[in-house]
């Protein structure tokens, strides 16, 4: 279970359980086993259907990476503090943060017996980054030399070249990566399972291998039943150290959540990554010590749309305005009561368990207080019409802590708001993606690396991945840089939290909440850990014998 | 006769498709992309998109599309791949269809059986207790909604007396279904009870019962072939469009029992835009539709003979 899994989106009480993680993390809860452990059990997982076939590089949402992470093995993976392990290399080694030297672990084998060699991880990468094959998570490939040529940006442009230039096989157990420009975190990124070796029998039929993977990982593939089950056994060849602790595990997909929880409830489902919020108010008292509630690396913000006219006409919005919008949040009471305790109020905008995560990263104005916030407005030359909208999409839950933020806005400081619902997920998106978000909208972010610039310099860089609010100021963009080409790790780290602390002037989004795992398991089962991701760490998991 | 079933077959034609492109305009004009969709929060390489568009034919334009999937419809049985997945959108279809036609028959079977015995007794007692109790019974089971009417079945018989098991399980036993067939008949029952009981009420009263009594005839046949067969006109009407909405329309059902059926695929269809598995699933419940509604043109014919088509 390692690696970040990125573009994990949060749309919403289905889709929530997200992305990323670390091995052997979590908080220990459940491990007082009274029966015996069986070491071969079998037990299930409500997961549902994978989206897209199972490739390493492909594999976006939650319900394909929770699978992928016990079929593959990366380099390395990291501790739920943020720090780096080594997995499946020796070493991962740079002077200069350009060029990485990658020493592999010898004797590993993919589970049909062939060798993990430096040529699978330099092939793999350059199948996955390669723009014919499809790669929805090939732009992971975007910080090694000649990337753009197998990955060209523009619509309908051909790949120019089949290889990564920056990729250079020394022997069979070690090659080497050059950066286009120094990334001091990018081991770190390595642990996500884009970065997974690909076996030789891959490449002869990939969809094929989509449907039944061949990984390193601790488990391997047994059966996919589609919209059913998906079920993988333990790979006792298997050398890392995460090695699994149970026989195997079926992956349960269910209609609902409330089905879900009904079965656990009679023995029929032994894990749960989430709650659906009908039984969030009795599922402490249903599970006792079985129920788990603790946080993980996920954020939800209101971001700004900088390119509305509200925004920008007939002047640029002075900061100050936005500020006030947050310290009108009452978030201590809305977490509590509209969100039933599944959120924590959020200090700052990097979320927990990240590496740099630092308490107050916001300072004051992510507290509720209505007089400041009336007088920030004011100060800043009010809000144009004084009105806003947030908009949200109807079909993720988020209706009720809108409509609840909403009030505490207007109840504060006067300023009308209302919702902005689009009926679904994808509308949301696509007004997002066309920029027609006539005022704020509602902004949910995973880690993908367990590094403070993922939540920073992947949403507030001009023009970066999840900047889709138009969010651009030339002094952040230096800031970024610089601290994007420190020498070492803490300081590129440090910088970060630098400028974490100065956001507040620039206010690109407001911070409102740190998601929770709210989930639960069966009597049958013990040790059962949740990572940073909100996923159960599934190697860790013991089955008790009947 | 059989020119009347030749001409309705050809009727067919022209409702299917102009169903099929009404439904692929709808999908079309839905704001969202699914291939965009894909990548979430995430801003989606420009490249990748349109290489995948383009693998998939979505950058024709949308007649073109219509074409190219009926003609594959039409000439291979071929319904196209799904967007995400990439799975033949054949394969989803059989995966869903069994299950759903095992959930409707068995529904069916039930709103059949207790929706015309307890017509028939009301019906026949006309203004009296045991039509008053049916009356009441019928009415509440018409105001519950159909998630409630589920979650109280499962509350009683799964949790309290632990008879079933909460969920259909992967294995999607018969035994299974029960519970969600009793909760997806339910309302249908309810119709059909009423239909009948009016039905016959009013029928008693008919010059040809009359004739049928005075005959002499045996109750048992007066009841049974006279009467019965006059009143199932508009019963077996509102069977016939219901096989239709069993089959498409369990999205609610579905859902609570975790039965994995066309209408959870519908839904799911909606929400990430597979226009191809969604006209794919319409098509085939377009048929069921068009083919169950001949049947009964002809049963009327059947039951009642003053009825002929040319």
């Amino acid at each position: 279970m390692r690696g970040a899994k990125s573009a994990k989106w949060v749309a919403g009480a289905i889709v929530v359980a997200l992305a990323a993680t670390a091995c052997g993390g979590g908080n220990g809860s459940g491990s007082d086993a009274k029966g015996e452990v069986d070491p071969n059990g079998i037990y299930s997982i409500e997961v549902g259907e994978p989206e897209k076939l199972l490739h390493p590089a492909d594999t976006m949402e939650s319900n394909g990476s929770i699978v992928m992470s016990g079929l593959f093995a990366q380099l390395v993976d990291y501790t739920p503090d943020g720090k780096l392990t080594m997995v499946n290399a020796e070493s991962v080694e740079s002077k200069d943060s350009k060029v990485w030297t990658v020493k592999l672990k010898k004797g590993w084998t993919f589970h049909d017996g062939t060798p993990v060699t430096s040529k699978s991880y330099v092939d793999a990468w350059n199948w996955a980054a390669n723009v014919d094959n499809k790669q929805g998570n090939a732009s992971w490939f975007g910080d090694i030399l000649g990337a753009e040529k197998l990955l060209p940006e523009k619509e309908g442009a051909k790949p120019t070249a089949d290889k990564l230039d920056g990729l250079k096989v020394v022997d069979d157990s070690t090659f080497t990566i050059t950066l286009k420009s120094p990334v001091p975190y990018f081991a770190y990124k390595l642990g996500y399972e884009v970065f997974s070796p690909l076996p030789e029998s891959f490449y002869k039929d990939p969809t094929a291998a989509g449907k039944k993977p061949v990984g390193n990982g601790p488990y391997k593939f047994k059966s996919w039943d589609n919209k059913k089950q998906i079920e993988i056994v333990r790979f006792d060849d298997y050398k890392g150290p995460n090695k699994a602790k149970n026989g195997g595990v079926i992956f349960k997909n269910y209609t609902t959540l409330e089905a879900a929880y009904e079965d656990l409830k009679s023995g029929n489902v032994d894990v749960l990554r989430q709650i659906a919020p009908k039984d969030l108010p009795v599922y402490r008292a249903d599970l006792g010590d079985r129920a788990v509630d603790q946080s993980y690396s996920s954020i939800q913000t209101l971001a700004i749309a900088f390119y509305a006219d509200q925004w920008k006409k007939p002047k640029k919005i002075d900061p100050k305005v936005i500020q006030g919008l947050s310290m009108a949040i009452d978030r201590a009471t809305i977490t509590k009561t509209v969100l039933q305790g599944t959120r924590e109020p959020a200090t700052g905008w990097v979320a927990k368990g990240v590496l740099g995560h630092q308490e107050n990263g916001a300072g004051d104005v992510t507290k509720f207080d209505p007089a400041k916030a009336k007088e920030l407005i004011k100060a800043g030359g009010g809000v144009p019409n004084n009105a806003i909208s947030i908009q949200f999409n109807a079909d993720g839950g988020h209706k009720e802590w809108v409509d609840a933020v909403c009030n505490s806005i207007t109840q504060a400081t006067g300023v009308k708001c209302v919702g902005d619902g689009k009926p679904d997920f994808q509308a949301d998106l696509q007004a997002r993606k066309s920029k027609q978000v006539k005022s704020i909208y509602r902004s949910g972010w995973a880690l993908d690396y367990p590094v403070n610039s993922n939540f920073l310099r992947d949403l507030f860089q001009t023009g970066a991945s999840g900047n889709q609010g138009d969010f651009s100021d030339p002094a952040v963009d230096a800031k970024i840089k610089a601290a994007d080409s420190a020498k070492t790790l803490d300081e590129s780290v440090k910088a970060y939290q630098a400028l974490e602390k100065e956001l507040v002037n620039y206010m690109p989004s407001i911070p409102l909440w740190y998601y929770k795992v709210n989930a639960g398991y069966s009597e049958k089962v013990t040790g059962v850990t949740y990572a940073q991701d909100g996923d159960p760490n599934i190697e860790e998991v013991q089955v008790l014998k009947k | 006769m059989g020119r009347y079933v030749v001409r309705r077959l050809l009727q067919m034609i022209p409702v299917f498709i102009g169903t099929t492109l009404l439904i692929f305009l709808m999908v079309y004009s839905l704001p969202g992309d699914p291939v965009a969709g894909l990548f979430g929060d995430k801003a989606a390489n420009p490249a990748t998109v349109a290489k995948i568009r383009h693998d998939l034919g979505l950058d024709l334009p949308i007649l073109q599309q219509y074409w190219n999937y009926m003609s594959g419809i039409v000439l291979h049985f071929d319904f196209g791949n799904q967007i995400a997945s990439g799975r033949p959108v054949t394969d989803v279809l059989g995966d869903a269809f069994p299950v759903t036609l095992q959930l409707a028959a068995l529904a069916f079977a039930f709103e059949l059986i207790f929706g015309i015995g307890l017509g028939v007794i009301a019906g026949l007692r006309a203004g009296r207790l045991a039509d008053n109790a049916i009356l009441i019974f019928t009415l509440l089971i018409i105001s519950v909604p159909v998630f409630v009417l589920g979650f109280i079945i499962k509350m009683v018989f799964a949790f309290e007396l632990g008879w079933i098991a909460p969920n259909v399980s992967n294995d999607q036993l018969l035994s299974e279904m029960i519970a969600p067939a009793v909760v997806l008949g339910g309302l249908s029952l309810a119709y059909v009870a009423r239909l009948t009981r009016t039905s016959m009420a009013e029928n008693l009263r008919a010059d040809y019962m009359r004739t049928a009594v005075a005959k002499g005839l045996p109750r048992r046949r007066v009841i049974g072939v006279h009467l019965m067969r006059n009143s199932m006109i508009p019963v077996v009407t509102f069977l016939g469009t219901d096989i239709g909405a069993l089959m498409g329309g369990a999205v609610v059902t579905e859902g609570i029992f975790n039965v994995k059926g066309v209408g959870g695929i519908i839904y799911e269809s909606i929400i990430r835009r597979e226009g191809t598995t969604l006209v794919g699933l319409v098509t085939v419940l377009v048929l069921v539709y068009l083919v169950t509604s001949l049947l009964i043109d002809l049963l009327y014919a059947v039951l009642d003979p003053r009825i002929r088509y040319a």
